[in-house]
């Protein structure tokens, strides 16, 4: 919706725009600091920071309840858990970390980097952008209540009809999770349509499709994927608030509803979703590879096409995830298919990635070891999920060990190990100095030892026919040994992924009693434009808009071939990059409504769950904060800077 | 206002189809300058379409899937009922034993009084009224980019006024409805057509909303030749929700 109202509010150009009346009923922030700064930025860099923050935050929130499940399953016929606690852990501990871990580290470094690698300013939309994130942090807040407020949702994280209907769940744990999601879902169709915007249409002057970072690449297919994939989860879940709030009858079987709608909803989203969650990470293996092996990536079109081909594909594999639904053989048969075929760009990518550490001059520091995490682990959860395609076999893997083992290896294995690398890749640009390689090399081998103790024993359990999200089982299963490696496994795996936070405390100590000296523009002599600007990024990103020529743009300005052929140094990257002086760039102002309007949706929630009477502030609330948003002038008209000499790119931030 | 130059640049390494609607949306900014001195400025973008539009078709593409899945609950839901109805009438089962089950379901579905309560001339007016909006929508932008606030003001109040028409005859089928006895919460099928229907409702609500608010603006005055494409994107909305109505109205209402 705020989409919708968001146009009043168009650029306050120059000339013309002063001839009629500014636009303009509430006045902006003016040079905030501080908290207040952080609340009402609409600063791309900082709101990236906010999504990774939060993210790291949810991540501890969602990974010790894990531990907890871990302790339950340590040994046989444990009573640590009572079985309804037990279920609600696993299904909130799903929740948080596909919803509130994977997809929002994914949005952090989409937003902190897609501008500057295509060379712009800021996002299309600076306050639709705050807006993303706010919600997203309303959202869930509000999903983790449920926790002090009677209790989580207990159907696993994708809740199948009918028992999430009112008559197997009476509590009011799934509405706080239908209803929070619903509200996280506005973040991701903001965000998703401000960054698209953004690739499609601020690019640098030379920024062509085929010049555009790979990152920038799986983020467009994500953000695609996320604009067309979160509004039928939003539909689905729409249906099951008016069955369970207002009485409906969509899963009702007793009325002959079919409870199989909710499952193809779900995984019409549901398997985009894990697409969504992957390919950024595969984007930022694709920057972090070929600046450590010291070669470009190994074809460049083949991986810009076989992420599209992933993007599309992964619209036709759904129903792999309910062949045990009884959609009959054809159904069966062509899912199936479809499934495997899904597998081929996946393992071109693999191929390439393979291809440009073959012949390269590896620097195996911790971004790169972790990039390589991935393309081998992600590998095992690959070939994992082939099997699952296989018919025959899914039916007897389904809801065992196995699926728990696959989707660890390549949501954990491949989504988190990437994004790890691209902490200690881009940690430098963002903060201005290095992590501690010493500490990043313990955090990735113990990661490798806990991931694999943990998650690798339970392909075996799941084999051995262990049933998932069971509270317990008995000793004469036969499944002791290797629940109590995986136990063992998991606190190891906690502790180390810990150890990134230890890690950054460390270093930011270490940098701050050397002086704070920062690390220059062009620690790692990489690649991208991103780094031809100072670190940490001024504040304005780029002095001047960059020029781009070619594929790899600021490399090919530090080496050229010579006269016979060899490839030379001809630049170094600090005196190639940008001084960092802001001179007359106009930056967007900052807002208090993105975090208002933001903060008003929960309202509504919660008086759909608790009195419709409460609903009427919350719209009020809202409707409040959209006109607010609306009439608010277009920029801070007193700023001295607004009358200098314009960028093209700022004056455009400037309105929205 | 040199931004010709650079999307003609720019285009090289797009496709040839890219190419072509990179090189005509050039062209029209280029003509918009030579002929409106008055127009705002034109800033540089990849694609050479603004920001604002670009968003709105993603956030309408959005849209579509949201209808399309409403829509394919509701067909869903509608087959089921039918089903259950069948299922649930022992007349019926020997009907489709005689081969006579065709007449047998059409007569179940009258009995419980779905299909017939809709009355088609009605909602065929209120249909062609919501259409009609869409033709002084577009009235509307041609008087705002022309600078004559007078009758964009006469024409956004009578796309108000038809929206409100439309919107005033759902409520009268609805409550109609409820006293024939299809109520929200009685069988699967009133369920999925309220849903559907209202969702629809709904966002023709958000676009009376809008309207009004331009409405406002351009009696302060503020609503002038350089916002005309806040109007446009007013107006994609607002056609986009009559286009939906389309579908909804044939796939509910005349598909029998």
């Amino acid at each position: 919706m705020a989409i919708i109202e968001e146009p009043l509010a168009l650029p306050s150009g120059e000339g013309p725009e002063k001839a009629s009346n500014p636009m303009g009923a509430f006045s902006r922030p003016r040079k905030p600091t501080g908290l207040k700064d952080w609340l009402t930025t609409v600063d791309h860099k900082k709101i990236g920071i906010m999504y990774g923050t939060a993210a790291m935050f949810f991540l501890l929130w969602g990974g010790v309840p894990a531990l907890l499940l871990r302790l339950q399953l340590a040994r046989p016929n444990q009573g640590l858990l009572s079985g309804d606690t037990y279920n609600q852990i696993f299904t909130m501990h799903g929740t948080v970390m596909i919803f509130l871990v994977v997809m929002p580290i994914g949005a952090a470094f989409a937003n902190y980097l897609l501008p500057l690698q295509v060379g712009a300013r800021d996002v299309a939309f600076p306050r639709i952008n705050a807006f993303s994130f706010w919600v997203f942090l309303a959202g869930g807040l509000m999903l983790n209540t449920s926790w002090f407020l009677g209790g989580g949702a207990d159907g696993g994280w994708f809740n199948y009809a009918p028992n999430n209907g009112i008559t197997y769940s009476p509590g009011t744990g799934i509405d706080f999770w239908n209803i929070g999601l619903l509200i996280v879902g506005f973040g991701s169709l903001t965000g998703a349509v401000n960054l698209i915007t953004t690739v499609l249409n601020m690019r640098a002057p030379g920024m062509g499709w085929m010049r555009m970072p790979i990152f920038v690449w799986m983020t467009l297919v994500t953000q695609f994927l996320l604009l067309f994939a979160i509004p039928v989860l939003t539909v689905a879940q729409l249906l099951l608030l008016f069955d369970r709030q207002f009485d409906g009858n969509f899963f009702n079987v007793a009325q002959g509803a079919d409870p199989l709608l909710w499952q193809h909803l779900f995984w019409i989203f549901g398997h985009p979703e894990v697409y969504l969650m992957i390919l950024p990470a595969f984007g930022v293996v694709s920057e972090v590879i070929p600046t450590f092996a010291r070669k470009p990536i190994f074809g460049y079109p083949f991986m810009v096409f076989s992420g599209i081909a992933i993007g599309f594909m992964g619209w036709g594999v759904w129903a792999h995830h309910m062949f045990v639904s009884g959609i009959g053989p054809l159904s069966v048969t062509a899912f199936s298919v479809a499934t495997m075929f899904i597998a081929v760009p996946t393992g071109v990518k693999i191929l390439n990635w393979l291809a440009t550490l073959w012949g390269g001059k590896l620097i195996l520091n911790t971004a790169m070891l972790f990039a390589i995490g991935l393309v081998t682990q992600f590998t095992l959860g690959g070939v994992s999920g082939v099997t699952h395609a296989i018919a025959p076999s899914d039916t007897q893997q389904t809801d065992t060990y196995y699926i728990v083992a696959h989707f660890h290896y390549v949501l954990f294995g491949g989504a988190l190990f990437g994004f790890f690398s691209g902490f200690y890749f881009w940690w430098p640009k963002v903060f201005g100095y290095k992590l501690n390689e010493k500490i990043g090399k313990w955090n990735f081998w113990s990661m490798v030892l806990g991931f694999n103790l943990t998650f690798g024993p339970m392909h075996i359990l799941g084999l051995q026919g262990m049933p998932r999200r069971m509270q317990t089982y008995d000793v004469s299963q036969g499944f002791s040994t290797w629940n109590m490696v995986a136990t063992i496994g998991s606190f190891i795996l906690g502790f180390a992924t810990l150890s990134i936070l230890y890690n950054a405390v460390y270093s930011y100590n270490a940098w701050r009693r050397g002086g704070r000296r920062n690390v220059g523009a062009d620690p790692w002599d990489a690649r991208t434009i991103e780094w031809s600007i100072q670190s940490p990024t001024p504040e304005h990103n780029f002095d001047v808009t960059p020029t781009v020529t070619s594929l790899d743009d600021f490399w090919h300005r530090k080496y050229q071939e010579n006269d016979n052929g060899v490839l030379r140094r001809v630049a170094t990257g600090e005196d190639l990059a940008q001084p960092g002086e802001r001179g007359n760039v106009h930056l967007p102002a900052p807002s208090y409504w993105p975090i208002f309007l933001a903060f008003s949706l929960p309202v509504i929630g919660y008086g759909l769950i608790y009195s419709l009477w409460l609903c009427i502030p919350g719209i009020a609330l809202v409707m409040t904060a959209m006109y607010g948003w609306s009439l608010e002038p277009a920029d801070d008209l007193d700023d001295d800077s607004h009358h200098g000499d314009h960028d093209d790119h700022a004056t455009e931030l400037a309105g929205v | 206002m040199s931004d010709t130059d650079i999307n003609v640049e720019d285009i090289d390494a797009a496709g040839a189809d890219a190419a072509v609607a990179v090189a005509d949306a050039t062209t029209d900014h280029a003509e918009d300058h030579g002929h409106d001195d008055h127009g705002h400025e034109e800033h540089y973008t990849s694609l050479g379409l603004s920001n604002m539009k670009l968003a709105m078709w993603l956030f309408l593409g959005s849209e579509c899937l949201l209808f399309g899945a409403l829509i394919s609950a509701y067909l869903l839901s509608k087959t089921r009922f039918i089903i259950e109805l069948v299922a649930g009438n022992p007349n019926v089962l020997a009907g489709i034993r005689d081969g006579e089950n065709e007449s047998l379901v059409q007569e179940m579905i009258a009995e419980a009084s779905v299909e017939p309560i809709f009355d088609i001339p009605f909602t065929s007016l209120s249909s062609f009224i919501l259409l009609m909006s869409s033709l002084t929508m577009v009235l509307a932008h041609k008087s705002v980019s022309e600078g004559n606030y007078k009758n964009l003001r006469i024409w956004l109040a009578t796309t108000m006024l038809l929206g409100a028409t439309f919107m005033a005859g759902q409520v009268y089928e609805f409550t109609t409805f409820y006293r024939e006895g299809l109520t929200y919460n009685g069988t699967v099928f009133g369920t999925a057509f309220y849903t559907l229907t209202g969702f629809h409702g709904a966002h023709v609500t958000g676009g009376l909303i809008m309207l009004g608010s331009l409405l406002f603006l351009s009696t302060r005055n503020k609503m002038q030749k350089d916002r005309a494409e806040t109007v446009e994107l007013v107006g994609l909305y607002w056609h986009f929700v009559d286009i939906v109505w389309v579908l909804i109205f044939t796939i509910v209402y005349l598909i029998p």
